[in-house]
């Protein structure tokens, strides 16, 4: 290529006051190749990109350097005005005179020196520049949510609503999530099941839901598009197509004793169980670790109870490949367990309970059909003791963050308390009350002059057994930390949320990252909330930070936006920066040799393996084949590869040594 | 003062540059108009994985007296892994350049993030200043016509 155009820009004084413009211009016409240079006051205006349309027509150019600000600055800006006159975008190179030269050095014949420089490393490199189209890729119209509690149900329900395919995949044997388990919402005090259970429904009805209970995402490839994930379906040990959900089996199964993880523990279940009544899919599972017949004991009460004869104690896991364009991971989060506090008796203290318990014992749906009891004796508490920030906010024993629901739910335990048993005195320990949000404060005000909770603003030191009561030992730090001793029949630890389990290997799985406290990162924190730092992949709810349910769902149909905008695109196009394997003719087919030093290299596994045949299909050579799809242009191939035979394109070492020569 | 100006060695500094975190460093110092010496010209890569260290052995070649290469910091690589592969090839770079007998005070890897616009400035001022003290780099010229570079 020898017709380059050079377009200085004044940039207004930006340029211009430190920098000889004209002086560059005219410089720069003695340069092998430029039959065109000129400086304008600001390039990036109309006019200015008129200049260049109209000299690009008028010498005929083949290839354009602007030099004005930073690239990452104007760069599309003039790559488009070229693509406007008919030349291919990437034969358009800007040079950096503002922010790496104008503004960052004094007035001086140096500075002009550089910005010449600086503009003939742009011109030698452009030189060498090959037109290139942008790579099209085309969309699989699927989505895949990973989670089953309200973010994913609603994300789901969202994206398939909008006319896409949707996949949801959920860990346990029933959707819902934590927010099945709840009593009552805060601040309208409405029945959760009754506002989650036909949201559970639709899912499970919705044709462009498939929906896949018992199972989890096993792994991952490729990108934004074109995802394949490989989905293990647990075997549940029962024919889902045959199972009707009438029940008879779980009455009949032997095995007892099992802690009952839907009752946070409070109950027992069975080794054949549903999670909890209104579950979907109202199908049971074997627990195999629990049952006798794996345990080689020849039971078959179950087989024997079943009247369609769908218990398959043989059915194994299956792994199921899937293609999807776009992810969402709305995989929730945990409650830190009471035997983290040893100052509140390590969790040997029956009745020290976490909130999620509590919200089990006020739940209609929960161990005493929402008679609010203590797991010790079964007797209804007089006094409770509610304790905010247990763990949250706290460093040392527990986490530095605000777990944000809990001043909520503590007000909210409280008050239920009180109007389930008139009688009852509730007393909360707190740090702040932290109400943020449409009508919360308000709730809180009402829990405590409506219903009389006693707030006391102040730590618990210590929580001990005496006489059947356990006594609370704390300040109030209103009244100058005043000692304060309440003897209660429950206390109830609003214990920090932290990250689920197993959610740091799916971020693994999933190259999404995690901050640090292990929740998953959000590519910006505030103007892309809910997209991640691998394209394609989305958040909603809280596996990204503590949230409420409010919260949750609107980030739900946020990340679902996002997907819906994404699969009803055509394709995708991807800048054309991608590296390539050269070939030659035979008999040397390619300057590879096979080592695959870059396979292990790529950040990306986009770098795989091709056969190259002969007439007969006898393999000759086997040599590296970089996936244009996956390749997001980074170059450290090239740098590894011993025999130079593979190049970047847009940054080809023909490219980069040109530039180096004209130094 | 001119005349003195006109006498001080001027070293030519190359550096090599990723687009996502040193280079748009750069640009901070710019838009935050911190001045630092003009003796540098910036390569622009997508990352240090890119970096080839034949390129730093042409720009030694071409008459650079320093080289400075830079890119994001370890685990903020904008392709994930990129620089650490640069970190490790730089390792046995250093080795053989050490073996050749090339001066290694000429060459400064560091890590530079798109928020650190005034460490972008300091680095250039001080590869510059040091590269100055050691005066004009004509003993790798020497190398190349021994063979060994």
């Amino acid at each position: 290529m020898s017709r380059v155009g050079v377009f200085v820009c004044h940039c207004g004084e930006n340029i211009g006051s430190t920098v000889d413009c004209p002086e560059v211009a005219e410089r720069c016409k003695q340069m092998p190749g430029v039959v065109h240079a000129e400086d304008y006051k600001y390039l990036c205006s109309n006019p200015g990109q008129n200049k260049i349309k109209q000299a690009i027509k008028d010498h005929q150019l083949e290839g354009v350097v602007v030099a004005a600000c930073s690239p990452r600055m104007h760069e599309p800006t003039f790559r488009r005005a070229v693509t406007d006159a008919g030349m291919n975008a990437y034969l358009c190179e800007v040079a950096n005179l503002r922010e790496h030269c104008s503004w960052v050095h004094e007035e001086a014949d140096s500075t002009t020196e550089k910005a010449v420089d600086l503009v003939r490393l742009q011109l030698e490199k452009v030189k060498r520049n090959k037109p290139l189209q942008p790579i099209e890729v085309p969309i699989t119209k699927t989505a895949l949510v990973i989670g089953g509690g309200v973010a994913g149900i609603q994300a789901a329900l969202d994206i398939a609503d909008s006319g896409h395919k949707v996949i949801l995949v959920e860990r346990s044997p029933a959707l819902g999530g934590h927010m099945a388990q709840l009593s009552e919402t805060f601040p309208t005090l409405d029945c959760s099941q009754c506002i989650l259970t036909p949201r559970m429904v639709d899912v499970s009805r919705h044709p462009n839901i498939t929906l896949m209970t018992y199972s989890e995402v096993e792994h991952l490839d490729g990108f934004i598009g074109n995802f394949k994930a490989t989905i293990r379906k647990r075997a549940r040990k029962i024919d889902e197509e045959l199972c009707t959900g009438c029940g008879e089996c779980l009455q009949k199964c032997p095995s007892k004793d099992i802690s009952d993880g839907f009752n946070e523990g409070l109950t027992t279940r069975r080794a054949i169980y549903v999670p909890f009544t209104q579950a979907v899919p109202n199908i049971p599972v074997i627990d195999v670790e629990n049952c006798r017949h794996y345990q080689k004991k020849k039971c078959d009460r179950c087989v024997k109870a079943c009247p369609t004869k769908a218990i398959s104690f043989n059915q194994q896991d299956e792994l199921i490949h899937v293609d999807v364009g776009a992810i969402v991971v709305a995989t929730g989060y945990k409650v830190m367990s009471t035997e983290k506090f040893p100052e509140y008796g390590y969790g040997t203290y029956p009745d020290v309970i976490t909130g999620l318990q509590f919200e089990r014992y006020a739940s209609a749906s929960g161990p005493t059909q929402g008679v609010i009891k203590r797991p010790s004796d079964g007797k209804e508490p007089e006094t409770v003791v509610f304790i905010a920030c247990s763990g949250s906010r706290d460093a040392a024993k527990g986490v530095k963050y605000c777990s944000k629901i809990c001043c909520m739910y503590t007000a909210k335990h409280a008050m239920l308390l009180k109007h389930k048993n008139h009688n009852s005195k509730a007393y909360v320990f707190y740090m702040d009350i932290r109400a943020a949000g449409k009508n919360y404060d308000e709730f809180v005000r009402r829990a405590i002059e409506e219903d009389g909770v006693k707030y006391i603003r102040g730590r618990v030191s210590r929580v001990y057994e005496e006489d059947g009561k356990l006594v609370v030992k704390g300040a109030d730090t209103l009244l100058g930390g005043r000692p304060v001793e309440i003897k209660a029949d429950l206390v109830v630890l609003a214990t920090a949320s932290l990250p689920n389990d197993g959610q740091s290997e799916l971020a693994r799985k999933l190259h999404v990252g995690c901050d640090e406290y292990g929740f998953l990162a959000e590519a910006h924190p505030k103007l892309k909330p809910v997209e991640t730092n691998t394209a394609g992949i989305y958040l909603a709810g809280a596996c990204q930070s503590p949230r409420d349910i409010p919260e949750t769902v609107a980030q739900a149909s946020a990340a679902a936006a996002k997907v819906a905008a994404l699969l009803s695109r055509s394709h995708l196009t991807r800048e054309p920066i991608v590296a390539e394997v050269n070939r030659r003719p035979a008999p040397l087919h390619s300057d590879c040799t096979g080592c695959f030093l870059c396979e292990s290299a790529c950040p990306y596994r986009a770098i795989g393996q091709e056969e190259i045949l002969d007439r007969d299909g006898i393999v000759i050579k086997t040599i590296a084949k970089i996936n244009p799809g996956l390749c997001q242009g980074c170059g450290t191939c090239v740098a590894t590869c011993r025999t130079k035979a593979i190049d970047l394109h847009g940054f080809s070492n023909e490219q980069i040594f040109a530039e180096i020569m004209s130094l | 003062m001119a005349t003195k100006v006109a006498t001080q060695f001027e070293p030519k500094i190359t550096a090599f540059v990723c687009n996502w975190c040193t280079y748009a460093g750069a640009d901070l110092t710019g838009t935050s108009r911190t001045k630092y010496q003009s003796n540098v010209r910036v390569i622009r890569l997508p990352c240090t994985g890119r970096v080839d260290f034949m390129l730093i052995q042409k720009a030694f070649a071409r008459g650079s007296d320093g080289i400075i290469v830079s890119g994001c910091h370890p685990n903020d690589c904008h392709y994930t892994s990129g620089n650490y592969h640069a970190r490790r090839r730089w390792m046995v770079f250093t080795e053989l350049m050490n073996f050749i007998g090339a001066d290694m005070r000429r060459i400064t890897f560091s890590w530079v993030s798109a928020a650190e616009g005034a460490k972008w400035a300091a680095l250039v001022d001080e590869v510059t200043n040091t590269v100055r003290e050691l005066g004009p780099y004509t003993e790798y010229q020497r190398l190349i016509d021994a063979g060994v570079a």
